[in-house]
């Protein structure tokens, strides 16, 4: 399974290019702990104490070397930083047309749901060649998403979605790993990656179907918690504004400023709204914090995305490539 | 007056100037508080090392079989603060450096005698807190306190811990300070600032670093305390506060720290090279100057430990940018050290394996710093066993080893005797072997995925508990060699060779006075009037056969 390599399995679009960094990066490591090594090793034996009085004469140094031996590490590095930058880059800029799945983080378990209503516990299944956008969070304490295969790895934080994504390569089951330590059974927080062929993952659905998909659940949550009554039936207005195509355009605030809204902008606006004000609205829409679990938030938001008829990725101009697209809830005090 | 006369032994020296448990306890000499400092800390690192053990000896197999997880996760936290807080942060700093700074530049005391005691007893009631954290029932956390779990979720001491830990950085803080003035307003008469030894120098940085970094890790505990009593919501996302501002606030000063811990090993590494081959040491003003440089741009890479923690990515390429940055100083030394070494007179001795183990282990320590530097392959790397390696590479292969090799080179002033040496370098071989096969399988284990702070790992994963078996194995044998020095040099302490007063025929201020020193360090102020690491005056010639040099002026 593991090739002669130290290295883990290699499985995702990205992996190889982070490999072929860190061998560059170890070719460079190896060869200036080998250069000092011989160097001092060469020293230390050629000019040995041979007569205990003798003194060598002093040598003061040398404004050459020194600009050589800076300056030199220093380019080196930035080949480290430039390449590691633009890879990095890749790694978490939001994936376009991906499958969405929702991760919620909790000690010790990984909740994971489909978009299409699958949900799953420490086990994720995934189809090989399509991108997948894990739009993660947790309950509790920080967590961590780890699949040493795909070389992807994010911290779930409270109060805020972070995302990761990947795109397998190879089907088969892979390890993930919870990388943040969090509490007693930290390590016991872990589960597979199961990438299967597209048509075994079509299978896998429809013999998994039949759970309410995110959406549909949040449709039910939209209606038991009261948003109707400001926002519509339908969503389609009221004494708050419509939802319909929110997500993924751009709304305009009560201090003229404009946001995206994203996932992170909908969880703000539901557990902190007088963050930030939609420009015509007065501060009435009352906070929920408290009042809906992080599995509900993202059914709700879930719901709220399905209002879109536009795809986000097109309806925005370019979303600042974040690990965070949130703003995440960092509100002033909230009024009460 | 001949270079290396012994001088006069005078009647009494610090250490039988004056007997009894008070005369310790309430002493104001520089010397013997850094020995109250030097049991301290062994103390602690003994404590520190038993809980190192029991990680080891837990990851031999993929299940959890000598602990609970609970008792797993207290060991390694403990291991962690023990070893960070009470272990290398006052290491060679409050012992090394407590000794020799005012001996160095030629003063008999520090400025402040009577803070430099009160920062012992600071450091002793804040230890004192922590092993009854511990002792009550341990504390969980991770050295690294992250939020929420510190605050919310933890059921562990972790209030006690910390108001141990927010003890005694106050007396980092002093330490720091009595240094800084010290170097400042009590140099002997000719010692200019470039005539410092560069131990005296990688001191004055560190101590910079102390005074400006401490403050904020101890309002940060102090914040995470207030959490958790009275829920402030400073980092409850649920009352409009951030759990990542904590990581912000922890890094801003534990990344400075890191080179608290290292800034000071490098000084004694300086000393060892350019003593122990006889020469001045090659760029001195790029050593000096590349020490302040890290404590200066040390500051600016805390966000370094945020790559994956939900920073954005622009934040992260610049904290990136600046890490490698900061890498050039580090760097600088590496080569001058080796470029000190051509041409000298190197001898074997003791300290100087030590001093030459640290070029190289340190040199390792730095460069895998560049994997997790690097963005993308810190995304894989970052809270795996590689970044468990890197810094114990920098800390155990570079601190402990330079540590080590101070306590050696200066032992016979420090107690009057001299270590066995072939015991000494037989040791140093051992610990050289047994650390490098403790910590080089974890650079392969984190690449492969192993979290760190992890109590089980998955069983078919045989190659994992290969490397975990190499490691443990490599941990017995750097036990050993540790177990070695401690009972020689106690051992030394009756039966040693006594020593002369410069055993080593040194140059350095601290050789020009009797071993161990009067209590006032030198019978009369020394007047200095050449170089450090002056063997020779530059206009001599290469000699071989006897002593050249003679006392330039007269003093
Ligand atoms: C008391 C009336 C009221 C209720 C109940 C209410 N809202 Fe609102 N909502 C508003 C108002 C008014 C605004 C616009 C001002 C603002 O941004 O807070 C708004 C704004 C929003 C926005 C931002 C819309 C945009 O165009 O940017 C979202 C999303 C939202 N609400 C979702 C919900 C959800 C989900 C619920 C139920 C859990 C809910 N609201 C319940 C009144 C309400
Ligand atoms: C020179 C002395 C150094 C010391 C003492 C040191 C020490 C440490 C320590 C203690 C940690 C782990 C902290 C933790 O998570 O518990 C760490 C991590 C790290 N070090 Fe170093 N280090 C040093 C040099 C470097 C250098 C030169 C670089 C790169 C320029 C570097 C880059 C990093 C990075 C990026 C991490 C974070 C890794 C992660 O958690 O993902 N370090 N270092
Ligand atoms: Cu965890
Ligand atoms: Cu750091």
């Amino acid at each position: 399974m593991q090739s002669w390599l130290p290295v883990p399995e290699s499985a995702s679009t990205l992996s190889g290019d982070v490999d072929a960094l860190y061998f560059y990066i170890w070719g460079v490591t190896i060869f200036f702990t080998l250069l000092i090594s011989v160097v001092v090793i060469f020293f230390v034996i050629r000019y040995r104490r041979r007569n205990p009085f003798e003194i060598p004469r002093p040598i003061e140094g040398s404004h050459k070397l020194e600009t050589l031996w800076s300056v030199i590490p220093l380019l080196i590095a930035i080949t480290f930083f430039v390449w590691g930058a633009k890879l990095y880059f890749a790694q978490y800029k939001p994936a376009q047309n991906a499958i969405e799945v929702y991760v919620v983080g909790k000690q010790w378990m990984w909740k994971f749901q489909h978009a299409t209503g699958q949900r799953e516990i420490n086990e994720l299944h995934v189809p090989v060649g399509r991108k997948v956008k894990l739009i993660m969070t947790t309950e509790d304490v920080i967590h961590d998403v780890f699949v040493p295969a795909f070389r992807i790895k994010a911290d779930v934080v409270a109060g805020k979605y972070t995302t990761e994504w990947f795109e397998a390569t190879k089907p088969g089951t892979y390890n993930f790993f919870c990388a943040e330590y969090c509490g007693m059974n930290h390590s016991g927080m872990r589960g597979y990656v199961v990438v299967m062929e597209p048509t075994e993952y079509e299978n896998w659905l429809s013999g998994n179907a039949g759970q309410t998909s995110p959406a549909a659940a949040g449709r039910n949550l939209f209606e038991s918690l009261g948003c109707i009554s400001c926002h519509g039936a339908n969503a389609e207005g009221g004494r708050g504004p419509a939802l319909l195509g929110v997500y993924g355009s751009k709304v305009v605030l009560n201090n003229n400023s404009s946001v995206t809204a994203d996932e992170g902008y909908i969880r703000e606006s539901i557990l902190n709204p007088q963050a930030k004000l939609v420009t015509g609205f007065g501060p009435i829409m009352p906070s929920f914090q408290g009042q809906i679990s992080e599995e509900q938030l993202l059914d709700v938001v879930a719901y709220i995305k399905s209002l879109s008829t536009t795809k986000p990725e097109q309806a925005t101009a370019k979303p600042a490539p974040s690990a965070t697209p949130s703003t995440g809830a960092k509100p002033s005090a909230t009024p009460k | 007056m001949e270079e290396f006369e012994i001088p006069k032994q005078p009647g009494s020296n610090y250490l039988n100037a004056e007997y009894g448990l008070k005369s310790w306890l309430l002493t104001k000499d520089h010397k013997r508080i850094a020995l109250l400092y030097l049991g301290a800390i062994s103390f602690f690192f003994f404590i520190g090392s038993l809980y190192a053990m029991a990680i080891r000896l837990e990851l031999l197999t993929p299940q959890g079989d000598l602990m609970q997880s609970s008792t797993y996760n207290k060991t390694f936290t403990q291991h962690g603060i023990i070893m960070v807080f009470f272990f290398l942060i006052p290491s060679i700093p409050a012992t090394l450096g407590n000794f020799l700074i005012p001996m160095m530049i030629g003063a008999k005391d520090l400025a402040f005698p009577r803070i430099n005691l009160l920062s012992w007893y600071i450091y002793m009631i804040g230890g004192v807190i922590t092993i009854y954290a511990l002792l009550a029932g341990g504390v969980d956390t991770g050295w690294t306190f992250y939020v929420p779990y510190s605050t919310t979720f933890s059921n562990s001491y972790v209030i006690a811990t910390g108001l141990g830990i927010f003890i005694n950085g106050f007396s980092s803080i002093l330490t720091g300070l009595n240094f800084i003035v010290t170097i400042h307003t009590m140099r002997a008469p000719g010692m200019t600032w470039f005539r410092m030894p560069l131990f005296v120098w990688a001191h004055y940085a560190t101590s910079l670093i102390m005074i400006l970094g401490t403050p904020v890790v101890a309002i940060t505990i102090l914040l995470v305390a207030l959490e958790r009593l009275a829920h402030i919501g400073i980092f409850d996302p649920a009352a409009g506060g951030d759990p990542v501002l904590f990581q912000h606030l922890f890094w801003f000063y534990s990344h400075p720290a890191v080179y608290i811990m290292v800034l000071p090993a490098m000084g004694v590494v300086s000393e060892l090279i350019a003593n122990f081959s006889r020469k001045n040491i090659f760029g001195y003003k790029f050593v000096a100057f590349s020490s302040l440089a890290i404590a200066v741009l040390g500051f600016l890479v805390w966000g370094h430990h945020l790559f994956v923690a939900s920073q954005s990515v622009y934040a992260g390429m610049i904290f990136s940018f600046l890490s490698f940055t900061v890498a050039i100083p580090s760097a600088i030394k590496v080569f001058n050290w080796t470029a000190t070494l051509y041409k000298g007179s190197i001898s074997y001795d003791t300290p100087m394996l030590y001093g030459l183990g640290f070029i190289g282990l340190f040199t390792i320590g730095g460069l895998t710093g560049m994997f997790l530097a690097s963005l993308a392959t810190d995304v894989h790397l970052s809270d795996t066993y590689f970044v468990v390696a890197h810094f114990h590479y920098i800390m155990v292969g570079g601190t402990l080893l330079a540590y080590l090799g101070g306590l050696h080179y200066w032992w016979p002033k420090i107690s009057g005797r001299m270590y066995p040496e072939g015991w000494g370098r037989f040791s140093a071989l051992i610990v050289f072997v047994g650390f490098n096969l403790t910590f080089s399988p974890q650079f392969l284990l984190g690449y492969m995925g192993m979290p760190r702070r992890y109590h089980t790992y998955p069983a078919e994963l045989v190659s994992w508990q290969v490397l975990h078996v190499l490691s443990t194995a490599g941990a017995s044998i750097l036990g050993v060699g540790l177990m070695i020095p401690l009972v020689y040099l106690a051992w030394s302490l009756r039966y040693g060779r006594i020593a002369e007063a410069n055993p080593w025929h040194l140059p350095g201020l601290e050789w020009q006075t009797a071993s161990p020193p009067p209590t006032e360090n030198f019978l009369t102020t020394p007047i200095v009037t050449h170089e450090a690491y002056e063997f020779a005056p530059p206009e001599h010639k290469e000699v071989v056969g006897k002593f050249e040099r003679q006392q330039p002026a007269e003093t």
